[in-house]
């Protein structure tokens, strides 16, 4: 993906971190190049919030390198920290602040000049659509505003580089999009990005590239058009009036179109290539059998399809209780 | 703001630097700024939260009319020539400055559940600024507490015979006491899940040091086995040292000891915290 003429913006080789019994991070190789958004998707545990707290200096890797701007994170950590962003997944935002307060202490400990802090905090505050609250505690702030004040105190020093962990995870949709339209307008304003995510949807709205992981491990990478074609495009879950009639469905629609479906009682998911035309020859064949489907629902592929097709297993089904990102806060 | 325009928030095209050419200031030359920034941001909690303030101060307050009036008649001390009242207060102040050393162990909890130590410490701030800027706030409620509990003993009919100055000295015997506990609470906080865990780990440490002491009742009345723990803890050299002082009676190596106690603990604490801060996350 990267000429050898440029210098990966965050490149990491053989990353390894364990935290007891836990491998938390069992080799990893990411490389992002200046300026595009990195998507690092995959269900709680897999080791996504490791990876960003060995790159943002938080923790030290067992093993393998991490670099940041050709920094490596374990050797000059104070440099990294000078060139980073980090909003993590807790909008670790004061709730005896002020919005404005919130700003200028972050502002202040990243060492912003005493003259430049008050018009950034302003900027930045006013960007985010916080102006009318800025001068209110945090405390009596909503979710999404948190994570807006969060954000826009990661931004605070103009970091080239950012990571934000799962930004958008608890959000009602509102906010949601809010919060995905900022983090497109940096992005288109050069900021490097790497994102985690357990949403297939905000990497691909998002991302320039996506690594899935998993275990600890990159499964996949690639364009987010690239993974989603490997999955078929389009997901079609019918629901037919009885198991029966769900297992001539499937067998008709194998014999006519060629089409593998999941059959589970009377539902049907059929993954299909080019969308909403196979939609309608999935209709005819099925009318032509004198099937009729109760329920029918045209959808994207979610994560946990992904997942499904990569892994052949379900993304919350097998993963332990005590997750790897749980434990390493026990473990403090 | 009346920009139209939003200056980039990057650098344009981030060219890494190379590593030897990094212009940052050392951390250290950071340090004293970055713990004055984390201290204002810990005293605006008392301004926001009253209520912080109003348990710090009422609970000292209650402890002075409780021993005074409830408890200080039954009290017998070896020199009946000391009044209860000021032998009472110079205990007061120090059981009140460890109490007040809880906060900063279950505040620092407080702030890794929540993910602020995670952002702080992605931020190019000094390594010791979290901690120290906890420690300063601290020592700046406890000379707000400590004013008080001084101007509510007088109304109860406590006297300084030492001198002012030698009672300035009994307070910055347990100023300097207070601060050397706040890492020993940091130690335990930094461990601490959350802050109601730290809470529960912290008292049970404290409340021994504080009660089997000479804090509010003379040790030689004790066992004899608790005296050998009660007349060699930190808390009865501290109290017995700033009683000296608030009495006027000679002092001897008292006031060193104090210090040395106070020192050496932060001496053994303040690396420990500092370490466990390094690796929390």
């Amino acid at each position: 993906m990267t000429s050898p003429a440029t210098t990966p913006a965050i490149r990491v080789e053989g990353l390894t971190k364990r935290f007891g019994e836990v491998e938390a991070l069992r080799g990893i190789d990411l490389a992002v190049a200046p300026g595009t958004v990195l998507g690092l998707l995959g269900p709680n545990g897999a080791g996504k919030t490791t990876a960003v707290r060995i790159l943002t200096t938080i923790l030290r890797p067992d093993g393998g390198r991490a670099e940041v701007l050709g920094l490596d994170v374990a050797q000059h950590p104070q440099a990294v920290r000078e060139t980073i962003g980090l909003a993590g997944q807790y909008a670790a935002v004061d709730e005896n602040l002020t919005g404005r307060e919130n700003m200028r202490l972050i502002g202040r400990l990243a060492h912003l000049p005493r003259a430049k802090l008050r018009p950034r905090a302003d900027e930045l505050l006013d960007r985010f659509g916080l102006t009318d609250a800025a001068d209110r505690t945090a405390k009596t702030y909503s979710g999404g505003m948190r994570r807006r004040l969060d954000l826009a105190a990661a931004l605070v020093h103009r970091p080239p580089v950012l990571f934000l962990d799962e930004p958008t995870t608890g959000l009602d949709p509102a906010s949601r999009s809010d919060l995905w339209q900022v983090i497109g307008e940096l992005v288109a304003e050069g900021t490097t990005l790497l994102l985690t995510t357990q949403y297939l949807e905000e990497a691909d709205r998002l991302a320039d590239r996506v690594a899935v992981i998993d275990h600890g491990q990159v499964i996949a990478e690639g364009t987010p058009t690239e993974l989603k074609a490997r999955l078929g495009g389009t997901v079609v879950d019918l629901t037919l009036p009885d198991p029966a009639a769900a297992a001539r469905a499937a067998a008709r629609l194998a014999s006519a179109l060629g089409l593998g479906a999941r059959l589970d009682g009377s539902d049907l998911e059929v993954t299909v290539p080019d969308g909403p035309r196979t939609v309608v020859e999935v209709l005819r064949a099925l009318d032509a059998a004198e099937l009729a489907p109760v329920g029918l629902a045209v959808r994207e592929p979610s994560l946990d399809d992904v997942f499904l097709s990569l892994t052949g297993h379900r993304t919350e089904a097998d993963d332990p209780p005590g997750d790897a990102d749980s434990l390493q806060r026990g473990a403090a | 703001m009346t920009a139209t325009t939003f200056p980039s928030p990057v650098a344009p095209a981030p060219v890494a630097p190379a590593p030897g050419a990094i212009r940052s200031r050392s951390p250290r030359g950071y340090a004293v700024g970055d713990a004055l920034a984390v201290t204002w941001r810990n005293l605006l909690a008392y301004v926001r939260l009253p209520e912080l303030l109003v348990f710090s101060t009422i609970q000292p307050v209650m402890f002075v009319l409780l021993f005074r009036y409830v408890f200080g008649n039954s009290i017998a001390l070896s020199d009946p020539s000391i009044a209860y009242v000021d032998y009472l207060m110079p205990g007061i102040i120090v059981q009140t400055a460890v109490f007040g050393a809880a906060g900063t162990g279950i505040g620092l909890a407080e702030d890794m559940a929540k993910g602020l130590i995670e952002r702080f410490r992605s931020l190019p701030m000094a390594r010791s600024a979290v901690l120290a800027g906890r420690t300063m706030a601290d020592s700046v409620r406890n000379v707000f507490v400590m004013v008080l509990i001084t101007v509510v003993g007088f109304a109860v009919g406590f006297r300084i015979h030492g001198g002012v100055p030698a009672y300035l000295l009994a307070l910055g015997l347990v100023l300097l006491f207070a601060f050397a506990l706040s890492w020993v609470v940091a130690t335990i906080g930094l461990g601490a899940p959350n802050g109601e865990a730290a809470q529960a780990a912290i008292f049970p440490m404290l409340f021994p040091l504080t009660f089997a002491s000479s804090a509010f009742v003379d040790t030689s009345f004790m066992p004899g086995w608790l005296q050998v723990f009660a007349n060699h803890q930190p808390v009865t050299v501290i109290v017995n040292a700033a009683r000296d002082l608030v009495l006027g009676q000679p002092v001897g190596w008292g006031v060193a000891a104090s210090v040395a106690w106070s020192l050496g603990i932060v001496a053994v604490f303040g690396p420990l915290a500092v370490r466990r801060y390094r690796r929390a996350a």
